[in-house]
């Protein structure tokens, strides 16, 4: 089975998904004053001390680390919000609650870097904790339900890292139950050569020249 | 105007941005898609005169604080934009290599490949065939030498069956926009509502058209 499709081409590491969520843009407030930035992503900028911007999350971190600015802690993750999330995730167990897509990656980066600009820090982190648990039990049930019929699966309100994680298991699964229940898989019952667990059925039997 | 900038709102997407989900896609995607020739072109020299305005910028040294950190800042955006375009370069040469016959045998009108790819897919079938032919094929009896058949008494390539992309692969995608009852296959059972913005797993072939007129992102 492991020869069929080779899915390392697909997957994108951690730090990859993290790359793509830097991009979001967040609000910081900076306490120095610089010119715009003229960057090939965009322009931001001039910034004024304590007038707020908007700037990309890489950027914001990056002036965070030098000290230039304070990160404004998105609405989303607020004690408030994350708690009403928190419930409502564990009522419904087979739906996810609408998140920011990146709303894993964005929370640990701004736990890292910015953990003195969120309020009730130790609260939110370990809400999002549970948030992620409980997200991730609700997938892990969802793959036991995926069958022989299943040809599509939608995962709404999935978030990236999410994705990422399930991405080569459940590709892989759905592909082998595509493949086996193919017609042309059923047509050849009758060959004991498709029956034998040790063959890897790699397609229509092929003739070999007989010796 | 290029499909990127036509996007409802009116906001010009940047080909930074444009270049992320070409990345993307492209690492989604179990087949070697059309090369962003325009798009690559675009951004290189984009980032040359960014490379050359930092230049100048470091040549006029100020050496303070804030300068400093304007400038460490243009470089992080430049290594972003690098690492975007190296890897989709990368990534698509790491994909050609599982399938040179079968890239390196399509019709030149038909093929996504870039001129210094298909270079560099020739050379290396090339390569490839001679060392096989030396420690291998040489070494068998005449009849069976072909690198495309297993011998001479098939009547087609079936030694290259297997060398064409699994295009049955299954894919993370979202619709941007509502695609409404969509058929999945030839057979008429499968159908499903692709709503805008819901995350679905399909099977890629199923939607390929989709895929190439951009009415889905691949996650």
């Amino acid at each position: 089975m492991a020869g069929q499709t080779d899915h390392s081409l697909s997957i994108f590491s951690a730090a990859e998904v993290e790359f793509i969520a830097e991009d979001e843009m967040i609000e910081i407030v900076p306490n120095i004053r610089m010119d715009a930035l003229n960057l090939l992503c965009g322009d931001f900028g001039p910034f004024v001390p304590q007038i707020p911007c908007t700037v990309p999350l890489w950027l914001a971190v990056a002036l965070k680390k030098r000290g230039k600015c304070s990160i404004r802690t998105p609405d989303w993750m607020s004690v408030e919000k994350l708690t009403q999330v928190l419930e409502a995730e564990r009522e419904s167990p087979r739906e996810f609650q609408p998140l920011p897509f990146h709303y894993v990656e964005i929370s640990r980066l701004l736990l890292d870097h910015a953990h003195d600009d969120i309020p009730e820090v130790y609260m939110v982190r370990s809400l999002i904790e549970d948030i992620r648990n409980v997200r991730f039990h609700k997938v892990e049930s969802g793959l036991e339900t995926i069958s022989g019929r299943t040809h599509a699966v939608k995962l709404k309100n999935l978030s990236a890292m999410e994705v990422n994680l399930v991405r080569p298991f459940m590709a892989r699964v759905l592909q082998a139950f595509y493949k086996h229940d193919s017609p042309e898989m059923v047509q050849q019952a009758d060959t004991s050569a498709s029956k034998r667990p040790q063959v890897v059925d790699r397609g229509p039997r092929r003739d070999l020249r007989p010796r | 105007m290029e499909w990127w900038e036509d996007e409802g709102l009116g906001l010009k997407k940047t080909d930074v941005e444009a270049m992320r989900e070409a990345w993307r896609r492209e690492k989604a995607a179990p087949e070697m898609l059309e090369f962003e020739e325009e798009l690559v072109r675009r951004l290189r020299e984009q980032m040359q005169l960014q490379e050359d305005t930092i230049m100048a910028m470091e040549g006029d040294g100020d050496g303070d604080d804030l300068t400093t950190t304007s400038l460490q800042l243009q470089h992080m955006d430049l290594d972003r934009a690098l690492f975007l375009l190296k890897s989709y370069l990368r990534l698509r040469l790491t994909k050609l290599q599982k399938h040179l016959y079968f890239y390196a045998s399509l019709p030149h009108s038909s093929s996504p490949l870039s001129p210094q790819e298909l270079l560099f897919c020739h050379r290396c079938l090339h390569a490839t065939s001679r060392h096989l032919h030396h420690s291998l094929l040489s070494l068998l009896p005449s009849h069976y030498q072909s690198l495309s058949r297993q011998s001479t008494s098939s009547d087609h390539d079936d030694m290259l069956h297997s060398h064409s992309p699994h295009l049955d692969t299954f894919v993370f995608c979202k619709p941007t926009t509502d695609v409404g009852a969509f058929q999945l296959d030839d057979t008429g059972d499968d159908i499903v509502d692709l709503v805008v913005d819901d995350l679905y797993v399909l099977r890629y072939n199923s939607i390929r058209a989709l895929v190439q007129s951009r009415r889905i992102h691949l996650i």
